[in-house]
């Protein structure tokens, strides 16, 4: 038996050891960049953007979900882990168990934004409501239980369009809109991208969907959402940052440890003006 | 070359040796690495997921709730939903490939001669080697807005357009092994019927079908497995909704859509990570005992064996 572990070893680790490598490409340095698919675009502009910056730093980004970067983390396998969601502390004890420290940078906010398909008559949607639609506790399931009737459309049940389970917005969605404790109802679409949920959106017109307000399309309807006073708020990126708009959430990046050398200087370019001009540029709201 | 003569009888019988001793060796290594690495996944996947199945797992939850929800704050494990998903898709496709497959073989196999019957086993064979991700590929995008124009639903994304993809994907597979089987039906036991006066249809549904059937079944369960452990397609086609389904229109998830979607994205040796893992270990045993029934049917069955002898 302990023959064959050995050998299971032998076979499997090279390959998790090629998964796992940092690699230091050609006396450039490598940042791996890896995480949530709301910051992939924002975070691909920065690369490339700083490659003219800093011509011997190399940003390696890839997306997948806030999960799949905050795993990366506590696996050790990226440099910077980009989130749109805080890191549970369950999680930051499981990072700093394998030896890194993740440290939270916030890096700009991003409003919510609640999509339906354009011939949705819907003028505004409170939480409440969309805590009835998404929520296992929640009752509405068709478009005539809110009073409203989508023209041509025979079939008025509900498309909800989510995101799988690993998703940041999927986590603050729950967290915003069904309550720390909240589960949300099963049969839900759960797509793999914020660009999947807008496109499902934009085909279906019994779909309501959400992500970040950045993947907004000029074929998809945004609902404004009622906030704490009564009053309906569209989401842009002015209301995100002051706040008026309900559901809006900041993003961050988490580097392990205090960062140091080339991912300091990349951290620090990042809230500078110039980094911080190009979030506001990709449509979210800069961090200051 | 002068002096090939002069080497010894025993020195060259030396080098022919070396070399029936090497191919030997290559030939075992080859043999036995298939044992190995089955063995090795096999440790791997229990190791991850086997003492997390036993222990730590509320296996009453695992197995009879739909509820899977395992990034909540309390998280749920329920696979009910997931399982159903899996079944009601391979259900479907084989509903569907069986009469095809079945039908191509019968075809093949009795009615073609010549460049029509090589033509089409090439171009089954051909049909075999298409990725799944095209599979998939053609279910987002064919079949999905042919589903919602045809039947008038809102996702065309759900069983049936899974199940149309996963058929048309194990039909060639089927249609070949069933293939061989009736082709492994020995031509006297035609002829032998053809004498008796039957029409060539009584000699295929009497004589050579219930000849062939074991081999017939192993294809069908072949393709049973085929359908359990196909990914890529089935996480494209169906939606990908944790939901039971009542009508083949609604959208579901599948067990191997699941680990595919999600296990990239779980921390190593977190509870999420294992159970996927739990998952795993159930498909595996799934597709052993399907492949382990097919090999028996295919070697005669058990009754069978008894009577030979």
């Amino acid at each position: 038996m302990k023959i064959l572990t050995t050998a299971a070893a032998a076979l499997l680790l090279p390959l998790l050891a090629m998964s796992c490598g940092r690699a230091e490409g050609g006396g450039r340095n490598m940042i791996q960049n890896k995480g949530s698919d709301t910051l992939v675009n924002v975070a691909q502009a920065w690369a490339e953007q700083y490659r003219e910056v800093n011509p011997d730093t190399v940003v390696v980004v890839s997306g997948g979900g806030s999960g799949t970067g905050i795993s990366a983390m506590i696996n050790g396998t990226v440099d910077i882990a980009n989130s749109s969601r805080a890191m549970k502390p369950s999680e930051i004890d499981d990072a700093t168990a394998n030896g890194h420290v993740p440290i939270e940078h916030i890096v700009g906010f991003d409003a919510l934004a609640v999509f339906v398909h354009p011939s949705n008559p819907i003028e505004s949607i409170s939480i409440e409501q969309l805590a009835a639609i998404y929520g296992n506790d929640g009752t509405v399931n068709n478009w005539s239980d809110m009073g409203i009737t989508i023209p041509g459309l025979n079939d008025d049940e509900i498309v909800r369009v989510s995101r799988q389970n690993n998703s940041g917005t999927y986590a603050y969605f729950r967290e915003a809109v069904l309550g720390k404790k909240g589960k949300f109802k099963l049969g839900s679409r759960d797509l793999h991208g914020s660009k999947d949920v807008v496109d499902t959106c934009e085909k279906t017109p019994g779909a309501i969907g959400y992500s970040g307000l950045a993947y907004k399309t000029d074929h998809v309807k945004l609902v404004p959402v009622v906030n704490a006073d009564g009053t309906p708020v569209m989401p842009t990126v002015a209301t995100a940052s002051d706040g008026s708009y309900p559901i809006a959430r900041p993003l961050f990046m988490y580097t392990a440890g205090e960062p140091v050398g080339d991912i300091k200087d990349y951290m620090d370019w990042i809230l500078s003006d110039a980094g911080q001009a190009i979030i506001a540029k990709k449509g979210y709201a800069p961090a200051k | 070359m002068a002096d090939r003569g002069a080497l010894p009888d025993v020195q060259r019988r030396s080098a022919a040796w070396w070399q029936d001793k090497v191919a030997q060796g290559l030939v075992l290594i080859g043999g036995v690495s298939a044992i190995v690495l089955i063995l090795a996944i096999f440790i791997f996947v229990a190791q991850e997921g086997l003492g997390f199945l036993l222990k730590d797992l509320d296996l009453v939850e695992f197995f009879t709730s739909p509820a899977w929800r395992p990034t909540s704050d309390e998280p749920e494990y329920g696979i009910l939903a997931l399982m159903a998903g899996t079944a009601s898709v391979t259900g479907l496709a084989m509903l569907i490939a069986v009469p095809f497959s079945l039908g191509a073989a019968i075809y093949i196999g009795e009615f073609a001669t010549g460049r029509t019957r090589e033509v089409l086993k090439v171009l089954v064979e051909l049909l075999a080697a298409i990725p799944s991700v095209v599979w998939g590929f053609i279910g987002l995008s064919i079949m999905n807005p042919l589903i919602i124009d045809v039947f008038d639903v809102p996702v065309g994304l759900s069983v049936l357009n899974a199940g149309v993809i996963l058929g048309l994907m194990a039909a060639p597979i089927m249609t070949t092994i069933a293939e061989d089987a009736l082709k492994a039906v020995p031509d006297g036991y035609r002829e032998a019927a053809e004498a008796l006066g039957a029409t060539r249809w009584q000699v295929i549904f009497k004589v050579v079908l219930p000849s062939a059937k074991n081999g017939l079944v192993a294809a069908i369960l072949l393709g049973v497995g085929r359908g359990f452990g196909e990914t890529m397609a089935v996480l494209m086609a169906t939606g990908h909704s944790v939901n039971i389904p009542t009508s083949p229109f609604d959208s579901v998830r599948a067990m191997t859509a699941t680990i595919a979607a999600e296990l990239g994205e779980t921390a190593q040796g977190s509870p999420h990570y294992q159970v996927l893992f739990s998952i795993g270990i159930m498909l595996f045993l799934v597709t052993f005992v399907i492949n382990m029934a097919a090999d028996v049917f295919v070697r005669g069955g058990f009754k069978l064996k008894g009577k030979r002898k």
